[in-house]
């Protein structure tokens, strides 16, 4: 590989946009596609399908073998509540390589001495969630209970095209939660999109447990049906 | 965290940079049960010093003596390990599995 091109590359992915990188199996010639080239691309069906899985894997294409390096961004999860289930919730994502950042204006919460190891914004969603930067490589978990600071951090995490947006709450404060977004001018689309009760169904009890079935459901949309917008 | 496979990109990026020769192997494709995914990478330098794993060590020794030749050579090789090659390679994944590894150097 030339190093120009490993250099961009790495360049890419330092800014959390997604590239391909295509070699010929046959004569060791490479290019670079960046996602915004991705749709002018004479393979743009095959290389967009790439970026939904995520996958890097072999294509055919006119008798010639080529190698599709797919590079996406790592995935990024912010957390809206520096609560119980936060504290479970920060080392298991960080020990399954997600990019934990947590979030809540109650400083009494916010504490480092809480969370020592993770990114800590003791900050509204509104001031907080800039800094952090929402994109499509991003899955959000709003814990806090507390409409105030959960509904305007998952309005920011739909309108930013979040892959996962989860929202911790039994089915009837999802309810009153609907009514309230509704209220805010959100689509019913958008809305459908926010997992409540957040997590997979698998009986937790503990703060790790629902950590645990927080962090399958957000490793189960980011594999299998991750839809790029 | 140097872990993940676009960490190990930048470490070759920074090796090079460091006027390191240094060798790419990427796994490109595996059939049965293979340790490691289609796009896992291992970096090598010109000393044999490696980062990142492309079989969770059942043929890493044999892709680094190949990787070094391919620094030395700067020519890219595609390489196929299974249990049918264990005795053409000495090596095998114990798994059952196979895998196809291309090596190529960073100019």
């Amino acid at each position: 590989m030339r190093l120009d091109l490993l250099s961009t590359l790495n360049a890419e992915r330092a800014a959390r946009r997604a590239a391909i990188l295509i070699t010929d199996m046959a004569s060791g010639e490479q290019r670079l596609v960046r996602e915004v080239e991705v749709r002018d691309d004479p393979l743009a069906v095959e290389l967009e399908e790439r970026l939904r899985s995520g996958k890097s894997g072999l294509l055919e294409v006119e008798g010639r073998q080529l190698f599709l390096t797919v590079q996406a961004p790592p995935v990024k999860l912010v957390v809206i509540g520096a609560v119980h289930i936060s504290q479970a919730l920060a080392p298991m994502a960080q020990g399954l390589g997600l990019d934990v950042t947590i979030v809540d204006p109650r400083t009494a919460f916010a504490s480092p001495e809480r969370f020592p190891d993770v990114r800590l914004l003791a900050a509204w969603p509104d001031e907080a969630l800039p800094r952090v930067g929402l994109d499509r490589y991003t899955a959000m978990a709003a814990l806090t209970h507390d409409p105030k600071i959960d509904d305007p951090a998952l309005m920011a995490a739909l309108q930013a095209g979040c892959f996962y947006v989860g929202a911790l709450g039994s089915k009837k404060t999802h309810a009153r939660r609907v009514e309230r977004l509704t209220a805010a001018g959100v689509s019913a689309t958008e809305i459908g999109r926010i997992h409540a009760p957040i997590g997979l169904d698998i009986g937790a009890v503990s703060p790790a447990e629902i950590a645990l079935s927080i962090l399958a459901e957000v490793v189960a949309t980011l594999r299998t049906d991750r839809r790029p917008r | 965290m140097r872990s993940t496979d676009a960490d190990i990109l930048a470490t070759a990026e920074s090796w090079r940079r460091a006027g390191r020769g240094v060798a790419l192997a990427t796994v490109v494709e595996t059939w049965g049960s293979a340790p490691r995914p289609v796009g896992s990478h291992l970096i090598v330098d010109q000393e044999g010093r490696f980062l990142g794993s492309v079989s969770g060590g059942c043929v890493e020794g044999a892709v680094i003596s190949e990787a070094v030749e391919v620094i030395a050579g700067g020519k890219p090789r595609l390489l196929e390990f299974g249990v049918a090659d264990e005795t053409a390679w000495q090596v095998g994944l114990s798994c059952g599995g196979r895998i196809k590894v291309y090596v190529e150097p960073i100019d």
